[in-house]
C-alpha cells in the first residue's frame, strides 16, 4: 500500500521504510514515525472507538495528551492496552490492533449503543441499575463489566524487566523544548549537575514541530545542535522517552525511561523501562503547553484534529490527514496550520474564525465571524458546516478539519503537591500559580510565555536564578533571534446547538451531559468530574478539562477561576505496574535470607517455608514418608526419644554491653537480669508500654559489662528498634552499646536425652559438659572440632535436655554435618519448623499464636515474672484493674475427651451445653499441633479463671466448620510438667 | 520526602521508621503518685496538629539514630531535625536514676 | 573430628567472580571484622587509644580511613566497623578489645556480613540502579549505610571504579542475584 498522504522533508528518515501492521493489514512507515503519523500518512484515519457510544474516533492530537487514538501493542505476554498510537514509536514488525469494538473497527456491534445516547448520559449507570437491589451483583455488574473498558489484557506473564533507579542532581529540567534546551545549556555551561528529560525520542519539543527560525537556524535544526553540546558535557545527562510523571514532596521526582518500547523485545537481560527517582535540589519545569477544541456538534470525526497536531504531522512528520484541510479558529495561532499546510502542498479551503475581525494571513479563504455548526462522514469526515459571519449557511468538503481554541500551558506537575493554578486572562488558561512544589520554578509555554523568545529567555532566566539558590554563577547567554508574537485570541469554547458536541473524547462527554449535571445540582468541579467521568482514565483530562469548566462557569454565571480547576495528580501520564513493580517480581518480590545449614539441608530435600525474608526448613521427609506429619511425628519422637538437631539461626541475637547494660535489661525486660551471674542464661520477657506482651527470648551474661540478648525470628527487627528507642530516647546517660550479632553465628538446637552425648563427640574434650560443670541455664565459650571457636548455651524449648551451640556463621555448613555425623550412632533427626512448634506446644511454651498483641503476663501464666522492684516499660499499665481481674483469661492446656478428635485451632471455648455464641465466650485456642508423645491432639488456650479450671470440661466450638469437641483444661505443661527432663 | 540528617546530611525519608509525637522521650515516672493516670496520658493522648508536629523517626536503614523531625504535617516541610538523644537530655532524661531523686 | 570446613557467604568453598561487560563483581571472604562502639562518653579516648595501640585515626562521619593492617569506616555515633585480613587476625575483634581495654565495646562481625566488590569503570551506573546512594558524589573512601534492592547495606567507594557492598551474611544471594541482573542491565 503506498503512503497516499506522505509528504516530502519532515524529520523521519525516509530512506529507512519501516514494516508494521494495524487490525492485521500491513502498512510501511519510516524511521522517526509514531503509529499515529504512520498511520496518517497511509491514509488511515479511524484508529479507534469510543469508550461509551462505540463511535468511530481517529487522532486528535500529536502527543502524550492523545484521548482518542488508544490502541493494543503487540502481542502474547507482551501485549499492552490503551496505548496513546501518538506516542508509540515505529519500528520494523512493530503490531498494533484496534480496541473496544467487536467484530471489526468498521463494523462495531455495541455502536448501537450511540442511538441510545439519549439514555447513556451522566450518571447512567447511577439512575439505572438501583433497582431491584438485588440485580447489582448477579446481572448488572458482570454486564457492566464487560463492556467496560478499552483495551484486554491477555492474562499471559509479561516476560519483560523493569528497572528502578535513582539520580542526584542539582538542577532537573523537565522538558526539552526551547525553554528546556535553554536552561539546560545554561546550567550545564556553569558546572551544574543538570538532568535534562523528555518524554519524546527527540528533543526540541515544539521547535521540531514548527517553520520557526531561531537566528539563522530552522528550530529542529538549532535543537539538534543544543542537544549536541549537552551531550558533550560530562555534567549533563540528558534523557529522551522519560516523561517526569510526578513531583513528590522535597525535590524527588518520578521519571519513567522507556528504554525498549521502541524496540521489538528488549535484549536479554536488558529492562523494557527504567523508573528513576530523581533527587534534585532545584527543578525547572518547561512542559510546554496543550492546544485545547472548540466543542460543535459531532465534533469528534475521525479527522476533526487540533491545528498545531495537523501541524506538527506536516512539518516534523510529513504527514497529512488528508490533502484538503480545513481550519477552525478563535485565535492567530490556527492561522499558523494553515500557512504550514499550504507550504506543504496541502490544500487549505478555507480559514474559519470565530472572530469578525480576525486577520488574513494565507491566501485561503478566511471566513471571520463565521463558526462550525456540525460534520458529515460516517467513519471519517467528509464536509463541515458552517453558519457565516452573515447568518448564511454553507458547506465545505474536508477530510480534515484542524482547531485551534488556544493554549493551556502544562501547569500539572505545579499542582502535585496541592498547589493551585490561577487565571491568566490574556491567555484564557490557567498558569501556574505561586504555591509551587519545593525548588520548582516553571519556564516557557508553562509558564505561559508561549513565544519561542519567550522561552528562550525564561529557560535561561530560570536557570540562572536556580544556580543562584544553589551559590553557583551562570551568565544568560546569547539568544538567538527567535519569533516574539504575542498571542491575540478571543475565548471561545462551545458552538451553541442541540446536538452533541464533545468536550471529553476519552470518556464522552458531552456539553449536555455538563449541562444535565449541573442541572441536577452537580455544581462543584469535583462532582461534576465524578458524576460526568469528565477527565477522568488515560489523558486525566489534557484536552477536555478547561471546556467542560467553562461550560460550568457558563452554567452558574461565575468567571471560570471562580468555577475551580480540579486538582492533578501523579502521575502525568500512565505509568505501567510493571515499572511500579521494578525488580521486585516472583521469587524476587522481597530478598531472601539463608540459614547457615541451608545447602545442606536443601541437600536432605528438606522442605521449607517463609518465616518473614528468612527460608527456614519446615520437615525433612525421610524415604517412604509421603505426609508431612509422618515426618513431623517422627522427628518429635527421635528428638524426644533420642536427639535432635534444628538449626535457630534466625533468633534475633543483640549484643549488649556497657558499665549499665544490666541496668539496662532491667528497664527493658519485664523480670530483672541485675543478679545474673556471669556465665548464665535466664528468661526474658519483654512488654509493650500498655503492659502488653511484645517479644520473648534469653539473655546470656557473658560478663559483667556483656549480654547476648535473643528474640523471636519475627521481631527481631522490631525489638532492636525500640532497644535503640529506650538507649537514645528514656535513658540516653545509660553506658550501654547496641549491635545485632545474628547473622554472624550459626546456632543450632541440640535437644534430647542424648543431646549431651552427641556434644560430647564434637565439643573439645576439655570443656566439661557435665550437669555439674554446665547445668541448665548455663552458657560459655568453648571450642568444637578441633579449634574453631564456639558458644554453647544450655536453654530448650522442646523440654528435652537442650544446648544451643553456634560458631561463627562461615562453620555452619561444617557443624551441622559435623553434628549430623557425630549423631548418627543416636539415631540423631534433623528437625524442621514444624517439629519445633510441636514440641513447644508440648511443653507450654508461648510463642507468636500466644503473644498475639492482646495478651498481658498474666494471660500468659507470666504475671510474677512483672518484677514491682523495679521500672520497666510496660511495668505501670501492666497494672491496670482491667487486666488483672480474677476471671482474666490464663494460658491452659487443652486435649480432647476423646482421644480421636481434633483440636482445631482458633475454636473458641463454651460450656459443654448451652449457647455457642460471643456472650457465652470462655476463651479461645491459640496453638493446636497432634502430639505424637501423647498420641492426641493437643492445644494450649486462653480461658477465662483457667488456672483455676483444671479438669473442667468445656466444648470446643468452631461455628464457621459446624465442628464441636468436647476437651478437658489441663496444664499447658503437657510433656514433663516438673522440668526434670531439661535440668537432667 | 527528604530528612536532612543532623550527621548525615539530606536522606530519603524511605530509609527512616516514622514512630510518632516526640513527647514518647517524656515517659513519666514509674512511682509517681498518678503514675497509672501519667502512663496512660503518655501513652494515649497525643495532639495531631495540622500544623507544626515534632515527631521520632528512626534512621533503620542508616546510622541508627532516633531522630526528632518538625515537620509540617499539612506542607511536608521540615523545619529542624535533631537528634533523639540531645532533645532527650535536655529535657532532662538521663539513666533513670535521677527520677527518684526528684521524685 | 574433623576440623570444620568454611563456606562462603555465597555458599561455596571459593569465593564467587562473575565479570559481566565491564565490570567484576568479586565476593571478598577474606576480611575479618569488629565493631567498636565508644562507651558513654568516651568517644574522645577511644579515639585516642585506637590510634595509639592500632596506629589508626578512626573516621568522621560517613568517611573510612586506613592503616596497615586496619581499615576502619564509621558506621553510626561513636561506632566504627574496623577490618583486617582474617586469616592473620581471625581473632581481630579480641585483638582490637585487648588494645582498647575498657573505653569501648567490641563485637565480633566477621561472619555478620557479606561482601562484593565491584570493579569497572561503570561502577556509578550499576549502583544507580540498585541504591539511593549518591555515589558519584561520594569521594573515594566515602561510606554510607543505605539498602541496595531492599537489602541494608554499606556503600563504600574505595576508588574511582571500585565499590564494596556490604551486607548481612544471610542476603548474600539475594545481594549478588541484584548485582548480577543490574550488571547484565546496564552491560
Amino acid at each position: 500500500m503506498t503512503q497516499m498522504n506522505r509528504l516530502t522533508g519532515g524529520l523521519i528518515d525516509q530512506s529507512k521504510p519501516l514494516n508494521f501492521s494495524f487490525d492485521g493489514t500491513s502498512y510501511k512507515g519510516f524511521a522517526g514515525d509514531t503509529l499515529a503519523s504512520a498511520l496518517l500518512a497511509n491514509g488511515v484515519r479511524l484508529m479507534g472507538r469510543s469508550f461509551k457510544y462505540h463511535r468511530p474516533r481517529g487522532v486528535v492530537t500529536a502527543g502524550s495528551e492523545e484521548p482518542n487514538a488508544l490502541v493494543e501493542l503487540r502481542s502474547g505476554g507482551r501485549q499492552e492496552p490503551n496505548t496513546r498510537a501518538t506516542v508509540a514509536e515505529l519500528y520494523d514488525g512493530f503490531e498494533a490492533n484496534s480496541q473496544n469494538r467487536w467484530p471489526s473497527l468498521k463494523h462495531d456491534m455495541l455502536a448501537i449503543n450511540d442511538r441510545f445516547s439519549n439514555f447513556l448520559t451522566a450518571g447512567f449507570y447511577y439512575k439505572t441499575f438501583m433497582w431491584p437491589k438485588a440485580f447489582w451483583e448477579k446481572i448488572y455488574e458482570p454486564i457492566i463489566r464487560n463492556a467496560a473498558g478499552l483495551g484486554s489484557l491477555t492474562g499471559e506473564g509479561d516476560p519483560d524487566l523493569y528497572d528502578k533507579g535513582f539520580l542526584h542532581c542539582d538542577v532537573l529540567i523537565i522538558g526539552a523544548g526551547p525553554a528546556g534546551l535553554m536552561a539546560a545549556l545554561t546550567a550545564g555551561r556553569a558546572g551544574a549537575q543538570v538532568v535534562l528529560a523528555d518524554e519524546d525520542f527527540r528533543m526540541g519539543g515544539r521547535l521540531n514541530a514548527e517553520t520557526h527560525h531561531l537566528g539563522d537556524m530552522p528550530g529542529a535544526e538549532w535543537a539538534a545542535t543544543a542537544v549536541a553540546e549537552l551531550a558533550s558535557m560530562d555534567n549533563v545527562r540528558l534523557m529522551t522517552r522519560s516523561t517526569v510523571f510526578g513531583a513528590y514532596d522535597h525535590g524527588v521526582y518520578g521519571v519513567l525511561e522507556r528504554v525498549a518500547d521502541h524496540i521489538a523485545t528488549p535484549a536479554a537481560g536488558k529492562p523494557r523501562q527504567i523508573l528513576w527517582r530523581v533527587y534534585s535540589k532545584r527543578a525547572i519545569l518547561c512542559a510546554g503547553s496543550t492546544e485545547r477544541s472548540i466543542a460543535f456538534e459531532n465534533n469528534d470525526r475521525p479527522g476533526v484534529m487540533m491545528a498545531g497536531a495537523v501541524r506538527a504531522y506536516a512539518n516534523r512528520w510529513a504527514a497529512t490527514p488528508d490533502q484538503n484541510i480545513a481550519i477552525f479558529t478563535n485565535n492567530d495561532d490556527g492561522h499558523r496550520t494553515a500557512a504550514d499546510l499550504i507550504a506543504k502542498g496541502v490544500n487549505v479551503p478555507a480559514v474559519i474564525d470565530i472572530r469578525p475581525d480576525a486577520p488574513k494571513v494565507v491566501g485561503a479563504e478566511l471566513l471571520a465571524g463565521a463558526q462550525v455548526i456540525g460534520s458529515k462522514g460516517r467513519l471519517g469526515l467528509t464536509e463541515v458546516t458552517l453558519r457565516l459571519a452573515s447568518g448564511e449557511m454553507r458547506s465545505i468538503s474536508c477530510g480534515a478539519l484542524a482547531v485551534s481554541g488556544g493554549w493551556n500551558p502544562n501547569v500539572h506537575l505545579t499542582c502535585h503537591q496541592r498547589g493551585r493554578p490561577k487565571w491568566n486572562d490574556a491567555l484564557a488558561a490557567f498558569v501556574p500559580g505561586d504555591d509551587l512544589p519545593m525548588g520548582m520554578t516553571v519556564a516557557g509555554a508553562a509558564l505561559g510565555d508561549l513565544s519561542t523568545h519567550g522561552a528562550l529567555a525564561g529557560g535561561a532566566k530560570a536557570a540562572v536564578a536556580a544556580l543562584g539558590d544553589l551559590g553557583m554563577t551562570a551568565g544568560i547567554p546569547i539568544l538567538p533571534k527567535a519569533d516574539d508574537t504575542p498571542v491575540k485570541l478571543t475565548p471561545f469554547w462551545h458552538v451553541a446547538g442541540k446536538g452533541r458536541a464533545w468536550l471529553d473524547l476519552q470518556n464522552d462527554v458531552t456539553v449536555k451531559d455538563v449541562k444535565l449535571a449541573h442541572q441536577e445540582n452537580f455544581v462543584s468541579v469535583e462532582h461534576l468530574k465524578r458524576y460526568t467521568t469528565l477527565g477522568m482514565a488515560t489523558d486525566q483530562g489534557k484536552t477536555s478539562n478547561m471546556g467542560a469548566l467553562a461550560v460550568m462557569a457558563e452554567m452558574t454565571g461565575k468567571s471560570i477561576p471562580e468555577t475551580g480547576t480540579t486538582i492533578f495528580r501523579p502521575p502525568y501520564t500512565p505509568v505501567s505496574m510493571g515499572a511500579m513493580a521494578g525488580r521486585a517480581v516472583g521469587k524476587e518480590f522481597h530478598p531472601t535470607r539463608l540459614t547457615p545449614s541451608h545447602k545442606w539441608a536443601a541437600e536432605q530435600g528438606a522442605e521449607f517455608v517463609e518465616v518473614g525474608n528468612w527460608l527456614r526448613a519446615q520437615w525433612f521427609p525421610r524415604t517412604g514418608e509421603d505426609h508431612w506429619r509422618q515426618s513431623v511425628d517422627r522427628e518429635v519422637t527421635q528428638t524426644r526419644n533420642s536427639v535432635g538437631i534444628c538449626d535457630v539461626t534466625t533468633l534475633g541475637k543483640i549484643d549488649v554491653q556497657g558499665a549499665d547494660a544490666a541496668e539496662f535489661l532491667n528497664k527493658i525486660y519485664a523480670n530483672a537480669f541485675a543478679k545474673l551471674p556471669v556465665g548464665k542464661v535466664r528468661y526474658g520477657l519483654m512488654l509493650r508500654e500498655d503492659g502488653i506482651a511484645a517479644d520473648d527470648g534469653t539473655a546470656a551474661r557473658l560478663a559483667e559489662d556483656h549480654f547476648v540478648v535473643t528474640t523471636t525470628t519475627a521481631n527481631a527487627v522490631t525489638v532492636y528498634r525500640n532497644m535503640e528507642f529506650a538507649r537514645q530516647c528514656l535513658w540516653p546517660d545509660l553506658d550501654v552499646q547496641l549491635i545485632s550479632t545474628t547473622e554472624a553465628w550459626a546456632q543450632y538446637a541440640v535437644a534430647g536425652p542424648n543431646a549431651r552425648k552427641l556434644l560430647q563427640k564434637v565439643v573439645d574434650a576439655e570443656f566439661d559438659l557435665s550437669n555439674e560443670a554446665f547445668p541448665f541455664m548455663a552458657c560459655g565459650e568453648i571450642t568444637v572440632c578441633g579449634g574453631t571457636r564456639a558458644r554453647l548455651f544450655r536453654i530448650s524449648f522442646s523440654g528435652e535436655l537442650a544446648y544451643e551451640i553456634a560458631v561463627p556463621t562461615r562453620y555452619g555448613d561444617g557443624l551441622i554435618r559435623a553434628l549430623m555425623a557425630a549423631g548418627k550412632e543416636f539415631d540423631v533427626t534433623p528437625y524442621g519448623t514444624e517439629a519445633l512448634g510441636v514440641m513447644r506446644i508440648e511443653k507450654g511454651h508461648a510463642a507468636g499464636n500466644e503473644l498475639n498483641g492482646t495478651t498481658t503476663a498474666l494471660n500468659l501464666g507470666l504475671g510474677r515474672m512483672v518484677s514491682t522492684k523495679k521500672d520497666c516499660i510496660g511495668n505501670v499499665l501492666s497494672k491496670r484493674d482491667g487486666m488483672n481481674t480474677e476471671d482474666a483469661l490464663r494460658l491452659v492446656g487443652v486435649r480432647p475427651v476423646d482421644a480421636k478428635d481434633p483440636v482445631p485451632a482458633g475454636s473458641h471455648l463454651m460450656a459443654v451445653t448451652g449457647p455457642v455464641d460471643a456472650g457465652h465466650d470462655q476463651g479461645y485456642v491459640t496453638s493446636a499441633a497432634y502430639s505424637p508423645t501423647l498420641g492426641t491432639a493437643i492445644g494450649l488456650a486462653f480461658v477465662k479463671g483457667g488456672a483455676a479450671r483444671m479438669g473442667e470440661r468445656l466444648r470446643l466450638a468452631n461455628p464457621l466448620e459446624g465442628s464441636e469437641v468436647l476437651v478437658e483444661i489441663v496444664s499447658a505443661h503437657f510433656v514433663d510438667p516438673e522440668g526434670e527432663k531439661l535440668r537432667g | 520526602m527528604i530528612i536532612n540528617h543532623p550527621l548525615l546530611g539530606p536522606r530519603d525519608a524511605q530509609e527512616f521508621t516514622y514512630l510518632g509525637d516526640a513527647t514518647l522521650i517524656n515517659r513519666p515516672y514509674w512511682l509517681s503518685e498518678n503514675a497509672l493516670r501519667d502512663f496512660h496520658d503518655y501513652l494515649h493522648l497525643r495532639d495531631n496538629p495540622a500544623g507544626e508536629h515534632r515527631e521520632l523517626w528512626f534512621h533503620e536503614q542508616g546510622d541508627r539514630s532516633w531522630l526528632v523531625v518538625t515537620r509540617n504535617t499539612v506542607t511536608h516541610k521540615i523545619s529542624s531535625v535533631e537528634l533523639a538523644c540531645d532533645v532527650a537530655r535536655a529535657n532532662g532524661r538521663s539513666t533513670g536514676r535521677e527520677e527518684a531523686q526528684v521524685a | 573430628m574433623d576440623k570444620l570446613t568454611a563456606l562462603t557467604p555465597l555458599g561455596d568453598v571459593t569465593a564467587r567472580v562473575d565479570t559481566i561487560g565491564g565490570l567484576e563483581i568479586r565476593e571478598v571472604v577474606d576480611q575479618a571484622m569488629a565493631s567498636v562502639a565508644a562507651r558513654l562518653g568516651q568517644a574522645d579516648l577511644t579515639k585516642e587509644t585506637t590510634a595509639a595501640k592500632l596506629g589508626l585515626v578512626l573516621p568522621d562521619v560517613g568517611l573510612s580511613s586506613q592503616a596497615a593492617p586496619f581499615t576502619a569506616f564509621w558506621m553510626g555515633p561513636d561506632q566504627w566497623m574496623i577490618s583486617a585480613e582474617h586469616d592473620s587476625h581471625e581473632l581481630l575483634a579480641s585483638e582490637v578489645k585487648l588494645a582498647l581495654g575498657p573505653c569501648a565495646s567490641v563485637v565480633e562481625q566477621t561472619d555478620g556480613w557479606c561482601r562484593f566488590d565491584i570493579t569497572g569503570v561503570a561502577v556509578c551506573d550499576l549502583f544507580e540502579r540498585l541504591c539511593n546512594a549518591p555515589l558519584r558524589q561520594m569521594a573515594n573512601g566515602a561510606v554510607t549505610r543505605s539498602s541496595v534492592e531492599h537489602v541494608g547495606a554499606f556503600v563504600w567507594r574505595l576508588t574511582e571504579e571500585r565499590v564494596a557492598v556490604i551486607a548481612p551474611r544471610s542476603s548474600a544471594n539475594s545481594l549478588h542475584h541484584a548485582l548480577i541482573a543490574a550488571a547484565t542491565s546496564i552491560a
